[in-house]
């Protein structure tokens, strides 16, 4: 920490409890994850809750929001056909949440003593279980459709019998990575793109303490910041995007079987 | 790094707080408020495309009344140079018949009139026969003494008349 006269990258991904709180034995603290999480449910509500308005000639709120809903729509057709209609809900929850999160993690309250955005979506513990609960979404729709059919989602069309053996395990191994691929896509994104704005801006400001060679180096950190900034803010709505269309794609495995 | 030192620690509480907040997210907007908003845009499509639709009969309709309109303005049209025609036509026989009816009138005054100037000259004529025969009678009485029959005077008269006539012409 600052205190101790170096920055600690690490130090904003922290989860501390702000208020205790226990159910049973297990420890379900109101923490400022938990508060940050509350923040983007708040936020979507009102950005949805200010489109309701339900005209025929929609005002600008509106369109923004039926922009936003017609987004996610579109994506779920194009992916995953007039079935897919159902998952609509799902695919919008996920990309708003994760999109939201990941914008709000970038807002620069620390200029605010005491204030600091935390990012809710740097946790592998919140990314992972987003994963997971899409793979067992995708694995109950794909079992719940096909039955034992759905194994043949490992065996593509066309492949030749002797190449069965050889491309089953290699098919259910790439199907059991997705989880993983899925969650560590998005914590990595977020986390190296905020350590690496926490580690320019040390950089900055240990520079600007450190006379004239250490001043070169704080304006060209700056400038650097300015374009890392840029770059996460272009990956928050990516990674939003990439997660809700790979969750897409394999639902639309889990449907339609290749 | 805290993702990993923190994990047991905070696990349960991550776990929970994201099951409420991504299921508020998921029944509250996703179920409750997508669902509405999906219906407004749906509707609004429609009546987009109704409007369009009833535009498109409109304008048929608005085309098919121009056709007929046009159909029966060529036929009044036609009807109209028929009947221009025709009273053209029907002035120029009224006309022909009403100068053939003055032309006979005329023609039928000019005949009594050539009548009456050949009465006039046939009468003449008689009364001239019937002093030339008696002169002719006198004539003769006197010079030869011979009575001449008033009759066979009338004769010699009107045969030297006739010869006269015939030189005349």
């Amino acid at each position: 920490m600052a205190a101790q006269g170096k920055i600690d990258p690490m130090h904003q991904f922290t989860i501390e409890p702000i208020a205790s709180l226990h159910i049973g034995s297990y420890n379900v603290s109101f923490t400022n994850s938990a508060l940050w999480m509350t923040i983007t449910l708040v936020l979507i509500f009102g950005f949805m809750a200010l489109g309701m308005k339900r005209q025929l000639v929609p005002g600008r709120w509106q369109v923004a929001v039926e922009g936003l809903t017609g987004f996610v729509d579109d994506m779920v057709k194009v992916n995953i056909g007039p079935e897919g209609k159902k998952f609509v809900p799902y695919i919008f929850t996920l990309f708003t949440f994760i999109l939201v999160s990941n914008f709000l993690g970038l807002l620069p309250l620390a200029i605010i003593p005491g204030l600091h955005p935390f990012t809710t979506t740097s946790q592998f513990s919140l990314t992972g279980v987003l994963a997971v609960m899409s793979f067992s979404i995708v694995l109950i729709v794909g079992f719940w459709r096909h039955g034992l059919g759905f194994f043949k989602l490992f065996v593509p069309h066309g492949t030749p019998l002797p190449m069965i053996p050889l491309i089953f395990p290699i098919e259910f191994i790439s199907f059991w990575v997705r989880p993983f691929s899925l969650g560590l896509r998005l914590f990595v994104a977020m986390i190296a793109g905020h350590i690496l704005m926490e580690v320019f801006g040390s950089f900055i400001v240990n520079g600007l303490n450190g006379g004239a060679l250490g001043w070169g180096v704080g304006i060209l950190s700056f400038l650097f910041v300015i374009f890392v900034v840029a770059l996460e803010l272009l990956m928050c709505a990516i990674q939003a995007y990439v997660f809700a269309l790979l969750t897409t794609l394999y639902l639309s495995d889990a449907i339609h079987l290749h | 790094m805290p993702q990993i030192s923190q994990l047991s620690e905070v696990f349960s509480s991550q776990l929970f707080w994201l099951a409420l907040v991504f299921g508020l997210i998921f029944f509250g907007i996703g179920r409750g408020m997508l669902p509405k908003i999906r219906s407004t845009v749906d509707a609004r499509d429609h009546q987009v495309s109704d409007d369009l639709e009833k535009a498109k009969a409109a304008r048929t309709g608005a085309e098919e009344t121009e056709a007929r309109w046009r159909v029966r303005m060529d036929e009044a049209r036609v009807e109209a140079a028929h009947i221009a025609h025709e009273a053209k036509s029907e002035s120029g026989r009224e006309t022909e018949a009403r100068i053939k009816a003055a032309v006979d009138e005329i023609d039928s005054r000019v005949e009594a009139a050539r009548q009456r100037i050949r009465d006039a000259a046939a009468a003449a004529r008689a009364e001239l026969e019937a002093v030339a025969a008696d002169a002719a009678q006198q004539m003769v009485e006197q010079l030869t003494g011979i009575k001449v029959e008033s009759q066979d005077a009338a004769k010699a008269v009107e045969a030297e008349l006739q010869v006269m006539t015939t030189i005349e012409r």
